[in-house]
């Protein structure tokens, strides 16, 4: 798999080198540096915080939310016990930029990791890792001895007051486990149901004590923030976009892989780095930021620069960077259908309108599908969608919804000829 | 019940945890029992409750909460293929039918002799090694082509 180093994370790493994610080579790289300038000059916690906001770094899972707002939000100088979380439950269909993060550059989200436990006053992280990526749990926890053996772990780090732990915590199958709330039962050992919010986690999180959750590439990208300076690392994206991104490019391309590119990269110019469309077939839709991301169609795409912006005002989201591309030969109602099995799988149970919704989603497509869809179909799937967004604990409800809307809306005249001739439009190929 | 290999394992997990939150390392007491009985009978399951000191139910939940753990005799090799978009369209199904065909097993079966069980798994976060099959949870296996698949299985045979 591609791995295109245009940024901050995998800047010279060489991926082709088994022993890229070791201690040494991070060290060699510059790496724990960050965590030495804070600890030696003594650089405040507000400091830090400051720091983050300057360089714009907005949450890399999905939700876009400004980091450095977020570690503001916890209770850094009072006593008690606090905690930070990593997310790196990574199973949103499309995404897979964490799992190289920790195959190729562990040592980067645990220095990112310490200097969060260090501006928020906590003693003590855990990275929840997806359990379907096991050799990467094991690789991170072997990172995570070497940090304990060079110092960078645990009581008095490098000689100073500051005491902090770091362990691996892995998932075992569950979509759901990506919401931070959900995540936050998991790793107390409990099914990963969402909690209500509030509280929010900053109050009460892992064992009701403040808590913070960022995701894998968030802190990852920490401590080039702290050696650099916030005003470069905003610089190398775009304003209100600060920084590059590690994008996921899967589907009809020449090239999938991993993509580390400026924020407020054109479309066109990630779809070139990945090799262009596979067979030189013609672009027909793509799914930009995850598979609960609204769908666009390959023109309006084409349109698009990479930021939080650009592909909000077209009608979508960045989400986790995802980029799910999709040629000519794609029947929609079938690749929705797809999506749409897959909400219903993962489903938690927990709230009626998503558990019992995200099953009629599923039948209606289904049904029309396989050319036993009725006139009103359309109209009761919006029907289903709207008795279900908005109405449940958490976002999975609203992430099965977005694509059956964004779906039914730009490729709408599929679903109809499939419901009126029984037949689909598009001779359907998966590849 | 478990062998003292695995009580030393779940163990070291315990220790990750707060003293008075044990309960945070069912998950992987589980995993490590599952290794080594090959999957979860209730028997199992209640003695990792019982040795970590919380009520069975608890750890039953667990266990059937989330999607790798075998509540039921799996086949030697448990391989999951990934049929979700991103593998779909490259070539996903393609391989789900091309083991299917070979192994002469449906979604949810296990081979007469007992030394594979197919599965159909959902998004294991590597899209970018489409199509992608995990065997024995474990192991991730990328690029799933019809000859690599056969490579892979001839290596476990």
């Amino acid at each position: 798999m591609a791995v295109f180093a245009n940024g901050i994370l995998f800047e010279g790493v060489d991926t082709s080198d088994p022993n890229c994610w070791k201690i040494e080579a991070y060290q060699a790289r510059g790496g724990y540096q960050a965590l030495k300038k804070i600890l030696t000059e003594g650089i405040s916690q507000d400091d830090v915080i400051a720091e983050l906001k300057t360089s714009s770094l907005r949450g890399r899972g999905g939700a876009g939310f400004p980091t450095g707002l977020k570690w503001s939000f916890m209770p850094r100088s009072f006593p008690g016990d606090k905690y930070v979380v990593c997310n790196t439950d990574e199973g949103e269909p499309g995404t897979f930029k964490d799992r190289d993060i920790l195959r190729f550059n562990p040592h980067a989200l645990i220095e990112g990791m310490i200097i969060a436990g260090y501006a928020m006053g906590a003693a003590r992280g855990y990275n929840y890792i997806h359990g379907e990526i096991f050799a990467e749990y094991e690789r991170f926890e072997e990172a995570l001895d070497e940090a304990r053996r060079a110092g960078f772990l645990g009581q008095n780090i490098l000689g100073s007051t500051f005491s902090y732990e770091l362990f691996a915590h892995h998932g075992y199958g569950a979509y759901i486990c990506g919401e931070e709330t959900a995540l936050l039962e998991s790793l107390e050992g409990k099914k990963g149901q969402p909690r209500f919010k509030p509280p929010f986690p900053a109050s009460f999180g892992l064992y009701g004590k403040p808590t913070t959750i960022n995701n894998t590439e968030t802190f990852a990208s920490v401590p080039y923030i702290i050696t650099q300076g916030g005003q470069k690392f905003l610089e190398l994206g775009k304003p209100n976009n600060g920084g590059t991104k590690l994008f996921s490019v899967s589907g009809h391309v020449n090239r999938p892989g991993n993509y580390e590119i400026p924020l407020g990269t054109p479309f066109a110019e990630l779809l070139e780095m990945a090799g262009g469309m596979r067979g030189g077939k013609k672009l027909k839709a793509v799914i930009p930021g995850g598979s609960s991301a609204p769908v666009l169609p390959g023109d309006i795409m084409m349109q698009c620069t990479m930021d939080y912006d650009s592909i909000a005002k077209a009608g979508s989201m960045l989400g986790s960077g995802a980029v799910i591309v999709m040629n000519e030969d794609v029947c929609m109602v079938r690749a929705l259908e797809r999506l749409a099995y897959f909400y219903h799988e993962e489903s938690c149970g927990q709230c009626t309108p998503c558990r019992e919704g995200t099953g009629w989603l599923y039948r209606v497509i289904h049904r029309i599908l396989n050319g036993e869809g009725r006139p009103e179909d359309l109209e009761l799937l919006d029907s289903v969608g709207n008795n279900m967004a908005g109405r449940t604990i958490c976002a999975l409800a609203d992430a099965a919804v977005f694509p059956v809307r964004s779906f039914t809306k730009h490729f709408r005249h599929e679903f109809e000829h499939l419901i009126e001739h029984k037949t689909p439009l598009v001779n359907h190929k998966w590849c | 019940m478990l062998s003292a290999e695995s009580l030393a394992k779940i163990d070291r997990e315990v220790a990750k945890y707060p003293a008075d939150q044990k309960r945070s390392a069912t998950m992987s007491a589980l995993r490590i029992a599952q290794q080594e009985k090959g999957w979860l009978a209730t028997e199992t399951i209640e003695f990792v409750a019982n040795y970590l000191g919380i009520p069975p139910v608890a750890a039953y939940e667990v266990a059937t909460f989330y999607n790798m753990y075998d509540l039921k005799p799996v086949g030697k090799h448990k391989l999951t293929v990934c049929t979700n978009l991103p593998c779909a369209l490259s070539g996903g199904y393609d391989a789900a039918d091309y083991l299917k065909q070979k192994l002469g097993i449906d979604f949810g079966e296990t081979s007469a002799d007992g030394r594979f069980t197919l599965v159909e798994g959902e998004c294991m976060g590597a899209c970018g090694d489409a199509p992608v099959m995990l065997l024995n949870n474990h192991s991730m296996c990328s690029f799933m082509t019809r000859e690599a698949i056969d490579k892979k299985l001839a290596e476990l045979e």
